[in-house]
């Protein structure tokens, strides 16, 4: 569901930039430091890295940091007292230069945090935030989000998407939300009015390697397959692929105290450390990697579409590219698709 | 439901008692009474208890919600959190958020024999739903209860065990494994699916329900099956490891079903139908 379409040229990003920042907006944008690139607070225009396929990590620690404290409690003679996470100290954002991936993946997450039980704490967050989605001119071999449902141009997650038009550097501005045209209102001069339309050949070209629909069929009856095993030979179980994940949402929950004062966290984890499920007593239900391995396809190409109505994956590729031993998760999910059961 | 999903309600420690070597039961109240007033429980809930600066454990709620104005746990000391509750004293303020999960759906077993079966540190998951039935007893027919453990010693719940076995509208069978027994051990001696195999508790009209250590299952469903036990008058509640308790830290799934959400109350015909992996 589009708003309305404008015309952003070259130069009017960093004037839109100023804008926001003029209107006390806190800007996360992808800044980038020895090759590797991540969502940061950004005071300046100069500093946003541009013409990345991929950030290194994904923006989901705008709404799921990787350590968020739940409550603090204190102790003192007159007892207890818990106070929870003030939300109303969770500042605007803007966060700029999402691809498509990951805004899309969003939504994955959310999903997970309202699924009955109302995580406040994170949809107070992603309330604060507006999304500037840019449009994917480039891929690599990593990406596949056509194959999961997405494509270098899905304005799913993102409140504005903006596509880049070729050499002359303008851009066209999809205003996808209410919140998107929020910020139109603020830099109404910036967003001209246009009559273009079809961006497909902006994009970058990215054919279908396989189909997540017949993945989660394959699934049903792929539980017991050594496939799994093959496949996970070589995890290490060091769980990078979760944490550049935008939609994984496992977490821990922690206390850290100093004296009488401490805090309740709560931060990221992953199916794939091999303490995940362990219980009190030793016995671990997933007691071997390849049923770690398993539960994570499983989760997010049978569970999630099962319980959630949505895939946990969007295709953007980080797990594969993350690995320290080269499991690719594209491969793998191709040879589940193509080995008999 | 309170607005943050992760906030605790304050509550006092009223009271422990000392079951076994290493396991403790507490009762807890209610530090703000509000609090009191609008939580409400049934039996086969579970909640998540916390001393502050140490963190969270998982248990179920082991009080039947017809005992009103308190809850209680009761728990082993094994880890960090287990430690850290066992080295509370009477009066300390400790956390507790809940309650979570399903429940036991006594109303569809009213009319029917009860048959509970425990072992070890199991009964306090089931003890709420023994007292619950046995304080709206006229509902139930025969209600019988097999408890082991694996020495005198560790068995939990001395007096109320005292207390069943005086009850004439109780059956209780006690046992404890071999060479558990001390001189004066008036129970069975023996594994809990052999005492149950021996006492062979008739299955027409009744709902068992069992909860114990992995390999007391494992060898007890089958003595039930010869019983004629059919798999939907099976019971029994699982205990995968959980942070949240709420469907979101991504533990506790058996294949597609939560124990935290869909749980932790299963039929062992629920169970038949998910993989191998609780």
């Amino acid at each position: 569901m589009n708003i309305d379409k404008r015309l952003v040229r070259k130069d009017s990003l960093e004037k839109l930039f100023d804008i926001l920042k003029r209107n006390s907006k806190t800007i996360y944008a992808p800044f980038t430091k020895n090759g590797k690139s991540t969502f940061r607070d950004t005071e300046s225009f100069g500093a946003i890295s541009t013409g990345y396929i991929q950030t290194t990590e994904s923006a989901k620690d705008i709404a799921f940091p990787r350590t968020e404290k739940l409550l603090d409690f204190s102790k003192s003679k007159e007892g207890m007292s818990v106070k929870g996470t003030d939300l109303n100290d969770i500042p605007d954002v803007i966060l700029w230069g999402v691809r498509p991936c990951d805004a899309s993946g969003i939504g994955e997450l959310s999903s997970i945090f309202n699924w009955d039980y109302k995580d406040e704490i994170y949809i107070n967050r992603l309330s604060k935030v507006t999304v500037f989605g840019f449009s994917c001119s480039k891929s690599d071999e990593y990406c596949f989000c056509t194959s999961v449902g997405g494509n270098p141009g899905n304005t799913a997650g993102s409140d504005i998407l903006f596509t880049l038009l070729g050499e002359e550097g303008d851009y066209l501005a999809e205003i996808i939300t209410e919140k998107g045209l929020a910020v139109v209102d603020l830099a109404q001069n910036l967003f001209e009015k246009t009559d273009i339309s079809g961006k497909e050949k902006f994009l970058a070209e990215l054919p279908v390697k396989f189909s997540h629909e017949d993945i989660r069929l394959k699934l049903d009856k792929f539980f017991e397959s050594k496939e799994w095993i093959e496949q996970s030979l070589r995890c290490l179980g060091c769980g990078a692929c979760a944490y550049v994940c935008p939609t994984c949402a496992c977490f821990d929950i922690q206390d850290e105290a100093h004296g009488k004062k401490g805090s309740r966290v709560r931060c990221w984890d992953s199916c794939g450390f091999s303490h995940f499920t362990v219980h009190t007593s030793g016995y671990n239900p997933r007691n071997v990697q390849s049923a770690r391995w398993r539960q994570r396809i499983m989760h997010k190409f049978s569970y999630m579409p099962e319980r959630l109505s949505v895939y946990g994956c969007t295709g953007c590729g980080r797990c594969s590219r993350a690995c320290p031993v080269d499991m690719n998760i594209l491969e793998h999910l191709i040879s589940i698709q193509e080995v008999t059961v | 439901m309170m607005d943050n999903l992760y906030m605790p309600y304050l509550m006092r420690i009223e009271r422990i008692t000392y079951e076994a070597p290493g396991v403790k039961t507490f009762m807890l109240k209610f530090v703000n009474e509000a609090d009191q007033d609008k939580f409400s429980y049934k039996a086969g809930q579970f909640g998540e208890y916390s001393v502050y600066g140490v963190g969270e454990s998982t248990f179920c709620i082991a009080s039947s919600p017809t005992r009103k104005g308190y809850i209680e746990c009761t728990f082993r000391q094994t880890g960090k959190v287990t430690n850290a509750l066992s080295g509370c004293e009477e009066g300390s303020i400790i956390g507790f958020r809940g309650p979570y999960g399903n429940v036991f759906p006594l109303d569809k077993w009213k009319g029917k024999n009860l048959l509970f079966i425990a072992g070890g540190i199991a009964l306090p998951p089931m003890r709420c739903v023994i007292w619950n039935a046995l304080d709206m007893r006229d509902n139930f027919k025969d209600v019988t209860i097999i408890y082991g453990a694996r020495t005198v010693k560790d068995l939990v719940y001395k007096e109320e065990l005292k207390d069943w076995e005086l009850r004439k509208d109780v059956k209780l069978i006690t046992t404890v494994d071999p060479g558990g027994e001390s001189p004066d051990w008036k129970g069975e001696i023996g594994f809990v699916p052999t005492i149950v195999e021996k006492a062979a508790p008739s299955s027409k009209d009744t709902i068992a329900i069992v909860c114990g250590p992995p390999v007391m299952i494992k060898y007890t469903f089958p003595v039930l099956a010869k019983l004629g036990f059919a798999d939907e008058n099976i019971y029994t509640t699982l205990e995968n490891r959980m942070k949240c308790g709420f469907g979101k830290c991504g533990r506790c799934n058996v294949g597609n079903v939560y124990v935290c959400k869909d749980g932790p109350v299963f039929t062992l015909a629920q169970l038949k139908e998910l993989p191998d992996e609780y």
